[in-house]
């Protein structure tokens, strides 16, 4: 399904789709990074050590920038527990423990394409959060079929929210700024010194500060938030998407790249970059 | 005596010769049963009874009470450690291969400690659940520490223990004690029980009350003054502890426990609300701990900690194990509720009129902590289905201990475009549905005799009028007082009832209230509308079911949740012309 509709391969459609191709292997890249730290933890190992472990595994593998810098939650603060300022995101010295849920969230750039991916796993068995994150299958489909049908982002948002009090889960998206469900993602310039400002890659901010002001312009936004400006259908363009469940201390998420294209056939007018994720073949593992 | 269909054999031991009855098959884990002063054996036969049917029970007279005979001379004939030669004695012939599970109340307990802190117990005892009775050594310790250091904080427990020791300085005068007991007080006893300490009447005291009484003061004379001043410094339990706490013991401070974590490393803590002779008032909820504690603690070698049934919640220990139903429970307050009672280890059963929500609810719940969870789906407006679910409920699940009315609907409008069929629809759920709750699980409540609560949420319209609410307004009003009546009703019986009353809290009663006299687009109009300023309020469902549970465990009578409904609440009393003003206002819709 990651293919565009097979046809007439223009020359525009085939550097789309070699695009699509760095932006699938640099999402890969950040999920087997995930996969191999979490593999790591141990009791006792702390959010900061976890964040330098992806850091530096990323590192090593030539991501040199960063969209952001590699976050990690132990225990109730994967639900947000608590949190007030957005420097509470920040990893702390919270020290995982058997059964203890957490989420890695990274994104790294890497020869120039993006990647925003979230990984929910937990410290030996934790049926709580393994049914939080069995829901959020319900979560990937609807958004996507919603994406399709063009409804205004701000919809889709509402409908999310909603499914997520039927299931009787709390939004933890809403914590995030602006209370982003996602946020638009693109190529970066490669530079040989890209600082960071509050961990966010100032390449990256950059771009997403100039798609904001020509959203402005144009009526979208970057953000898909609940506010009035994401009030529009979906913008064309690789968006990163976090839906974030919480409950009663859990919380799970996924983080993953929808392409939306304007294309007129639905079925090419919106897909997941890439349907071989950790969770999707969780998922399909349980059926 | 109702220890019916109980084996009985005689354990001779040091001169003596105990009673020891037993009941149920002797393959099961033998659980023996303690009983304390001034009681004897029968005092247990409820919970007997109860625990027959899983386990081994064994229940002895203690040396000098009951039929058991009792020592000559009396003095000297009751420490502690010829009470645990006693209770070897008993065990080794009850149970000779395997631990027992020890249970004591009262002087059981205190004895009880002794056994499961001395060495040569080791290996004979599985676990121990105490209630009403604190080891004496660690009583020792406790005054001790309060004397070394008096902050004010402990000086008062020193002085408020001290008062309810008042009996046991009577019972260290000489020969008193025994005349009262043999004469006017032995007789007046049974109903001094009654009427002081609700414990029902019938076959209870037994007739050997005034000897046991006598003969018992020599454990006061025999133990308390040499441990007390000389606290043994290594009694530690050797063994997995229950201990059960009754809230309105008249004789034991709650705080006396406050350290015991030191002394037993493995300790669950349970509370309820109670008088002192628990295992006469309260052998429902006794029976299930003991066999929950039982259960978990069989089987396991020693040094493994015990159990992980424990639920984490904040109230775990007030609500563990109990049976808590919740109406209402697909969404909003009520399903929070039910998460709340479900974290502190309650059975839930989630009561919704929408089945997927309310199985949802369960489901859910058992994830969090519930050993069992179930949803039904009734309307609480239908009699018929509430009087079914009622009978089901305590056939298949037992009777109710906490019962939470919370299903609700909303009406808004004018007075005249409220259409009696408006008003029917809102009355039948909002009121008929607390009723029928109240009817069907407060009478069972009621006749099970051993205490309960209930909670109906009723809301801060119940006391803040308002031109836009006038029926939902009503009914609350009327759920409210119903509350308060109900409460003066059932206090004698042990049973609360609590009226929370929310002011504006983000569910989704927003969407689906009524909006009487406009049209269809108009009512979604005002139903996005009022969700979105509830949802800009955004007072979480999750902190008024922590008020409710608090309720609870506090027996409150009338609960205004959110700064609004307290700010309306006091208005109603002090500045009620305020509140009318405020009712005049049109709402922001």
């Amino acid at each position: 399904m990651t293919t565009a509709v097979a046809g007439e391969l223009s020359a525009e459609l085939r550097g789309f789709r070699d695009e699509l191709r760095g932006f699938k292997e640099v999402q890969r890249l950040a999920y087997e990074c995930a996969e191999a730290v979490a593999a790591q933890l141990k009791p006792g190992v702390t959010e900061r050590e976890a964040a330098r472990m992806q850091r530096d595994w990323l590192r090593g593998r030539g991501v040199r920038d960063w969209f952001h810098l590699p976050f990690a939650w132990f225990g109730d603060r994967t639900a947000f527990v608590g949190f007030r300022v957005p420097l509470q995101f920040f990893p702390t010295n919270r020290r995982l423990e058997p059964g203890m849920p957490f989420i890695l969230d990274m994104a790294p750039v890497h020869k120039g394409f993006t990647a925003d991916i979230g990984y929910s796993g937990s410290l030996g068995p934790n049926p709580l959060q393994d049914k939080l994150l069995a829901d959020l299958e319900a979560h990937r489909e609807l958004i996507l079929r919603e994406v399709r049908e063009r409804r205004t982002l701000r919809e889709i948002y509402e409908d999310v929210d909603r499914l997520m009090v039927r299931q009787g889960y709390a939004n933890r998206h809403r914590a995030y700024p602006f209370g982003v469900i996602a946020h638009k993602v693109d190529r970066v310039r490669e530079r040989p010194w890209s600082p960071r400002l509050f961990g966010f890659g100032t390449q990256a901010l950059k771009g997403l500060a100039s798609d904001a002001l020509r959203g402005h312009r144009d009526g979208w936004s970057p953000l898909w938030s609940p506010y009035r400006f994401s009030d529009h259908p979906p913008q064309p363009g690789l968006w990163a998407v976090e839906p974030h469940l919480g409950f009663r201390g859990t919380g799970a998420k996924f983080e993953e790249i929808l392409v939306v294209t304007d294309s007129k056939d639905p079925e090419a007018s919106a897909f997941w970059l890439d349907d071989d994720l950790p969770h999707v073949r969780r998922w399909a593992e349980d059926k | 005596m109702s220890l019916e269909g109980a084996r009985e054999r005689w354990v001779r031991t040091g001169g003596i010769e105990l009673c020891v009855a037993e009941l149920g098959d002797d393959r099961q884990p033998t659980v023996v049963l303690v009983h304390g002063y001034p009681d004897s054996k029968e005092v247990w036969s409820e919970v007997a009874a109860r625990l027959a049917d899983r386990f081994h029970v064994v229940l002895y007279d203690v040396r000098g009470h009951g039929r058991s005979s009792a020592p000559q001379p009396l003095r000297g004939g009751f420490t502690l450690e010829k009470l645990t030669d006693d209770f070897l004695a008993v065990v080794d012939a009850v149970s000779p291969d395997r631990p027992v599970h020890l249970v004591g109340h009262d002087w059981g307990s205190v004895q009880s400690w002794e056994f499961v802190t001395v060495a040569r117990t080791e290996g004979r005892i599985a676990s121990f659940t105490s209630m009403s009775g604190p080891s004496l050594d660690h009583f020792g310790h406790w005054i001790k520490q309060r004397v070394r250091r008096p902050t004010p904080r402990r000086v008062g427990q020193l002085l408020g223990q001290g008062a309810k020791s008042w009996y046991v300085y009577m019972l260290h005068t000489p020969a008193l004690p025994e005349l009262a007991w043999r004469g006017p007080l032995g007789k007046r006893w049974p109903k001094m029980l009654e009427r002081f300490e609700k414990v029902p009447a019938g076959d209870y005291p037994t007739a050997s009350l005034p000897s046991d009484a006598a003969h018992g003061a020599w454990l006061y004379r025999d133990n308390v003054r040499p441990r007390l001043s000389r606290p043994r410094a290594d009694a530690y339990a050797h063994a997995p502890v229950q201990l059960i706490t009754p809230l309105g013991d008249a004789f034991l401070s709650e705080r006396l426990y406050d350290d015991l974590e030191e002394w037993a490393p493995r300790l669950l803590r349970r509370t309820l609300p109670a008088k002192h002779w628990v295992p006469r008032t309260r052998p429902d909820q006794l029976a299930a701990w003991i066999t929950e504690f039982v259960t978990a603690n069989e089987g396991r070698e020693a040094g493994l900690p015990a159990q992980g049934t424990a639920a984490t919640g904040k109230y775990a220990d007030r609500f563990g194990g109990q049976l808590v139903l919740v109406t209402g429970a697909g969404s909003g307050i009520g399903r929070a509720t039910a998460f709340a009672f479900a974290e502190a280890g309650a059975r839930v059963v989630a009561v919704d009129r929408d089945a997927g929500s309310a199985a949802r609810t369960a489901e859910m719940s058992r994830l969090i902590g519930s050993p069992e969870a179930w949803a039904e789906t009734v309307d609480v407006s239908d009699e018929q289905a509430m009087e079914k679910l009622a009978e089901k409920v305590a056939t298949e699940y037992g009777v109710v201990d906490v019962l939470v009315n919370n299903a609700g609907i909303g009406l808004s409008g004018s007075f005249f475009d409220t259409t009696s069929e408006d008003w029917k629809k809102v009355l039948d759920v909002n009121l008929w549905g607390v009723i029928h709750g109240c009817r069907l699980f407060g009478k069972q409540m009621a006749e099970r005799g051993q205490g309960g609560h209930i909670v109906n949420t009723a809301s801060a319209a119940a006391y803040q009028p308002s031109k836009a609410l006038p029926a939902y307004s009503t009914s609350k009003a009327a759920v409210l007082m119903l509350s308060e009546c109900l409460r003066a009703e059932l206090a004698g019986q042990g049973i609360g009832v609590s009226a929370i009353c929310p002011g504006f809290v983000n569910t989704n009663i927003t969407s689906t209230a009524r909006f009487a006299g406009v049209d269809v687009a108009e009512e979604k109009r005002r139903q996005k509308n009022s969700a979105r300023l509830y949802g800009l309020r955004n007072y979480p469902p999750e902190k008024v079911a922590d008020a409710i549970l608090r309720a609870v465990v506090r027996n409150q009578a009338v609960v205004p949740v959110t700064p609004e409904a307290r700010g309306a609440h006091l208005m109603s009393r002090f500045t009620p012309k305020a509140l009318r003003a405020i009712a005049r206002l049109e709402p922001p819709l």
